[in-house]
């Protein structure tokens, strides 16, 4: 009973997590609770599932087994009377979708639409807010991550790092419980990761709760309050991510680091 | 050849009859094709089986049968089944639904262009399927389709001929009768090639504004 508490009280839990393709596990069994205010970093080599794990919190990834949690309701997978377990109604992952902001790799803004349609879309369509009350939102948003004035412009317009932050601004104005942000700088320039990091950094600090899937290994040591190290499948290495950086305590994890550090900047490329 | 000018001018008046009579069936075609093919384009990628093997049957038997024939069967077989149907019913039921199934098919090409990541964060946000699909995806897919559209819509307007074979007076008919009238050959000839030929440049240069103005940025 206890658990259950204490399980509405976080933005995030996930427990035993298992999913596969075809014969390829690539969840074996994943746990993971996130506080409130929690910035959480997720790294891990290729394959290892994390980007995986992140779209099974939303449910656009099915997973097989297990559960996620949002605010302590169960997303995804619902008992039926029978006792097997089904895909939910669409309605209601709807509903719980809102919840959580995500920001992909490859931005996906909606390319037809200015950066304050792409900003208000959702607020207007999917929660009904009045438009001004929307676009004043997004103005909020916009200024936060500091492209205040770009309101017509059209995301083709804009730099990679400007069209990432304007993913950011959408994802917060539906006001989540919990930012994902699932490898979000790998695609841009060297030169414009800094902005973004940056945005992401004051987003931490404000108190967002955030699951950070992430190549930038001084991101996850400065900002995140607690590193994940995922490696086939499994959380192989979890902790404070000073101790986890200087001194990681499994195998797996030392020679992952030792990788990172001999191969120095080249590693983000050859993800 | 026995080009008449005071013939062709003759001719006018009753071959603008005929066009109007032909752009009014391109017009209402071309309008119930786009619906009709929206529609079976989104039905074709569905997930839902009766939809997508409806659509794709739909679309094959259309694709397939000269639209001749679907005019003769519909306006010279069907009586025989107690189905009698006026001909201009019969034009647009063939016109608009040959039309909807070529753009059918150009419909779900342009919905599977689209890149992914778009039904993904649209769906991420909250968005039901309908509605990522209408306010995301086929607005973008409608944009990059519009010049096979045009060209769907410029064969349609010149296979509205065959409808002449139907009793309705549209422009060839109006040429052939003018044709027996005056007992000339070329000069109504002329005049109904040349107003084909006038009646397709409104839809170019619309296809052109319409790229114009959605360009993506």
């Amino acid at each position: 009973m206890t658990e259950t508490t204490t399980a509405a009280d976080r933005p995030v839990v996930i427990r035993r997590l298992w999913k596969s393709y075809g014969s390829n596990e690539v969840l074996k069994g994943i746990s993971l609770s996130v506080e409130r205010g929690e910035v959480v970093a997720i790294i891990g080599p290729s394959g290892s599932g994390k980007s995986t794990l992140l779209q099974c919190i939303n449910f656009m990834e099915p997973f097989d087994d297990g559960e996620v949690l949002i605010d302590g309701r169960p997303i995804g997978l619902i008992q039926t009377s029978g006792g097997t377990r089904t895909r939910m109604p669409e309605k209601d992952l709807n509903t719980l979708r809102r919840e959580i902001g995500i920001v992909f790799q490859q931005y996906n803004l909606f390319p037809h639409l200015t950066v304050l349609a792409n900003i208000i879309e959702a607020p207007v369509h999917v929660l009904g807010l009045p438009r001004a009350e929307a676009i004043e939102r997004a103005r909020f948003q916009l200024k936060k991550v500091g492209l205040h004035g770009k309101e017509d412009a059209y995301p083709g317009e804009l730099s990679g790092g400007q069209q990432q932050r304007v993913a950011i601004a959408r994802a917060l104005a539906m006001q989540p419980k919990v930012m994902l942000f699932d490898e979000v700088t790998s695609a841009l320039d060297p030169e414009l990761v800094g902005e973004v990091l940056a945005t992401m950094r004051t987003l931490a600090e404000e108190g967002m709760t955030m699951i950070v899937v992430t190549h930038e290994m001084a991101f996850a040591r400065d900002v995140a309050d607690r590193v994940i190290f995922m490696d086939g499948g499994m959380i192989v290495e979890a902790g404070d991510p000073k101790e986890f950086f200087s001194n990681p305590q499994h195998e797996r994890s030392k020679a992952f680091l030792k990788r990172l550090l001999s191969n120095g900047e080249d590693t983000k490329d050859a993800a | 050849m026995d080009f008449q000018f005071d013939i062709f001018i003759a001719a006018i008046p009753s071959l603008l009859r005929g066009a109007v009579v032909t752009a009014g069936l391109a017009l209402v075609s071309i309008c119930f094709g786009a619906v009709i093919g929206i529609i079976g384009g989104v039905c074709r990628i569905s997930r839902n089986p009766v939809l997508r093997y409806g659509a794709l049957v739909y679309v094959t038997i259309m694709r397939g049968v000269p639209l001749l024939v679907t005019l003769m069967f519909l306006y010279y077989g069907l009586p025989s089944a107690g189905i009698l149907l006026e001909p201009f019913t019969v034009a647009i039921i063939a016109l608009s639904a040959v039309n909807g199934a070529y753009v059918t098919e150009i419909v779900r090409a342009g919905i599977q262009s689209i890149d992914p990541g778009q039904m993904r964060a649209a769906r991420s946000l909250g968005m039901s399927y309908s509605q990522a699909m209408r306010r995301i995806i086929l607005p973008q897919a409608i944009r990059r389709v519009l010049p096979p559209i045009t060209n769907e819509s410029l064969t349609l307007v010149k296979n509205t001929a065959l409808v002449s074979t139907i009793t309705i007076s549209d422009l060839l008919r109006s040429g052939l009768e003018v044709m027996t009238w005056k007992a000339n050959t070329f000069s109504p000839f002329a005049g109904v090639a040349l107003i084909y030929l006038l009646m397709t440049l409104p839809l170019v240069w619309l296809n052109s504004v319409l790229e114009k103005r959605y360009r993506m940025r």
